[in-house]
């Protein structure tokens, strides 16, 4: 709670600079979920992050414990330290209407049965780590460096899988979209490629949509020819026992420039009527969505079927499917959404 | 043009199959989400400003003389469930029938020729309000209209639901009517200048989720 009112511009990058030099950001390699949600929240003073949606909806497999201090990042940036210096650039560009800042991944087939990482860069609220690859996958962790995004911001990732890379992106901790000081709406864009050849998987975690947060999420995906994705999206409405705020989300994916599959999802206050209603999300208060394009669904695409009462994995007009869930929170989304994986293989 | 073909087209009783769909209402009912007039306008209210505004601007582009294979095509990207997919096509197909022989065009036939299963039935609705010479806008509002009228008709069905308190649930959405009808419109303006991805979205998880549970029982009363 206590950083909750320093939202001015300021402060945030102040918060940043401190993110940068504390515990979860160096450590985040090995800590993936609950204990780094707590310390970027307060760090960020993103307000009452107890038990609350993001802890509630965390990946409790991969270390629920307490960050331990002192293991070196795998992209040898050592802990605590920021991996480009000045404080300014990580701060990204801060304007009178908010943040903008970009983050940069691209994957290439190293040659040696491995995938580099030739540009991997933050700004601002969004760092990026090199983690431990697994197999001829590179793995990137996107780390919340600042509190955000708030009304006003503007940020963008971009990740590129090219011919043969391997490439997997997690984040540390939910993201908490929140009001700040600006009353504009603000903007998250999430630009994806995979060249033929390439495969991508994209998961991070949660989307929390505060109450009196106004967000704008656009991802757009564009695969070539063989490429392979996993894309995984869930959003939270509010924190415990809070209304949301205002979240807008489209999503697209194309194919070769085909779309395969275009949605757009409003809800919070100001949405159009009956978001909350019987025929759209009906107080459920967690809804996400999986992407899983593989080439051999051109010949074999899996069948449709429920996954329990409120979840349900759809072949789209094409070699892709998409599982549409809701659940009553985050915890319940991810159960869904990690057996519907399971069940993909 | 004559105005009274939105009449002829809209009605109810024009042998385009529409009878047969609940617009998932079906589904709502035995899920027990929608119980009575009130969750009934609740449910509607949320299939006009989703999947009735997506069906409109579809409508209305194809009604503008837009591709309809590029609608088709933004139709299926927009509709996940292989359920709601397939009996958007049937009804495409049963809608041509009634089409061509009320108002024979060259155009309707191409679409017939090139969807021989059915084309998503918006879009066929779109081509059918051209050829009845009537506007883009005339295609929105009575494919708008399409998307609450159906589950109301149907929820009086299913849950005995006095009609006079169905028919003042879609009389109270007639001003959200009116606006997606417009903003339907306006976007298939656009797509004439920068095609069908500037079409809306908007989505509805439980229509989808409901879609695909409704599909899978043994017995049911709508095939929708």
């Amino acid at each position: 709670m206590d950083g909750v009112n320093r939202m001015d511009g300021v402060n945030r990058m102040d918060s940043a600079r401190r993110t940068g030099e504390v515990g979860p950001v160096g450590d985040v390699g090995r800590v993936n979920g609950v204990g780094p949600v707590r310390d970027v929240g307060r760090a960020n003073g993103a307000g009452p992050v107890d038990g609350a949606g993001s802890v509630r909806g965390a990946d409790p497999v991969d270390g629920a414990g307490p960050p331990h201090g002192g293991t070196p990042s795998a992209d040898g940036s050592g802990p605590g330290r920021p991996s480009r210096p000045g404080g300014a650039g990580r701060a990204g560009r801060l304007t009178t209407a908010g943040v903008r800042a970009t983050a940069r991944i691209a994957a290439r087939d190293d040659g040696r049965g491995g995938t580099s990482l030739p540009v991997l860069e933050g700004e601002g609220p969004l760092a990026v780590r090199r983690i431990r690859s697994h197999g001829a996958e590179a793995r990137v962790m996107l780390v919340g460096a600042m509190s955000g995004p708030l009304g006003g911001d503007h940020l963008t990732v971009e990740a590129h899988a090219d011919e043969g890379a391997r490439l997997r992106v997690g984040s540390a901790a939910a993201t908490i979209a929140l009001p700040g000081q600006n009353k504009g709406e603000a903007r998250y864009d999430v630009r994806l490629s995979v060249a033929d050849g390439g495969e991508l998987h994209w998961l991070p975690e949660q989307l929390i949509s505060a109450g009196g947060s106004d967000l704008c999420v656009s991802s757009r995906i564009d695969l070539q020819g063989r490429a392979r994705l996993v894309f995984r999206e869930e959003q939270v409405l509010g924190r415990v026992g809070e209304e949301p705020g205002r979240l807008t989300s489209r999503l697209v994916v194309r194919l070769d420039g085909r779309v395969l599959l275009d949605q757009e999802l409003a809800c919070g206050p100001g949405a159009p009527g009956g978001w909350d209603g019987p025929a759209v999300l009906a107080r459920l208060r967690a809804v996400g969505q999986l992407v899983v394009v593989r080439p051999e669904f051109a010949d074999h695409l899996p069948e449709p079927r429920m996954l329990g009462e409120h979840a349900a994995l759809a072949p789209l007009a094409g070699p892709a499917v998409l599982v549409t869930a809701l659940a009553p929170d985050g915890l319940g989304l991810r159960r869904v959404l990690d057996e519907a994986l399971r069940l993909l293989g | 043009m004559s105005r009274a073909a939105l009449l002829v087209l809209a009605d109810g009783r024009f042998p385009a199959g529409g009878h047969a769909h609940s617009g998932g209402a079906e589904a709502a009912v035995k899920s027990g989400r929608v119980t009575g007039a009130a969750s009934l306008e609740d449910f509607c209210r949320g299939r006009l400003h989703t999947a009735g505004l997506v069906s409109a601007s579809l409508a209305a582009a194809a009604a503008l003389g837009a591709d309809p294979a590029a609608l088709d095509a933004a139709a299926d990207a927009r509709t996940p469930s292989p359920a709601l997919r397939a009996a958007a096509r049937r009804l495409g197909r049963q809608l041509m029938r009634a089409a061509r022989a009320a108002w024979p065009s060259a155009e309707l036939e191409a679409l017939a020729r090139e969807f021989p299963k059915g084309a998503h039935q918006p879009v066929v609705l779109g081509v059918t309000a051209r050829a009845a010479g009537l506007a883009a806008d005339d295609a929105a509002y009575c494919s708008a209209y399409e998307s609450v009228s159906g589950p109301a008709t149907a929820t009086v069905r299913l849950l005995s639901l006095d009609p006079f308190d169905a028919s003042a649930v879609l009389a109270r959405l007639a001003p959200e009517l009116d606006r997606v009808a417009g903003a339907a419109a306006a976007a298939a303006r656009g797509v004439l200048d920068h095609g069908v991805d500037v079409l809306p979205a908007a989505s509805a998880p439980l229509l989808e989720i409901g879609a695909q549970a409704h599909a899978a029982w043994p017995v049911r009363l709508f095939a929708s």
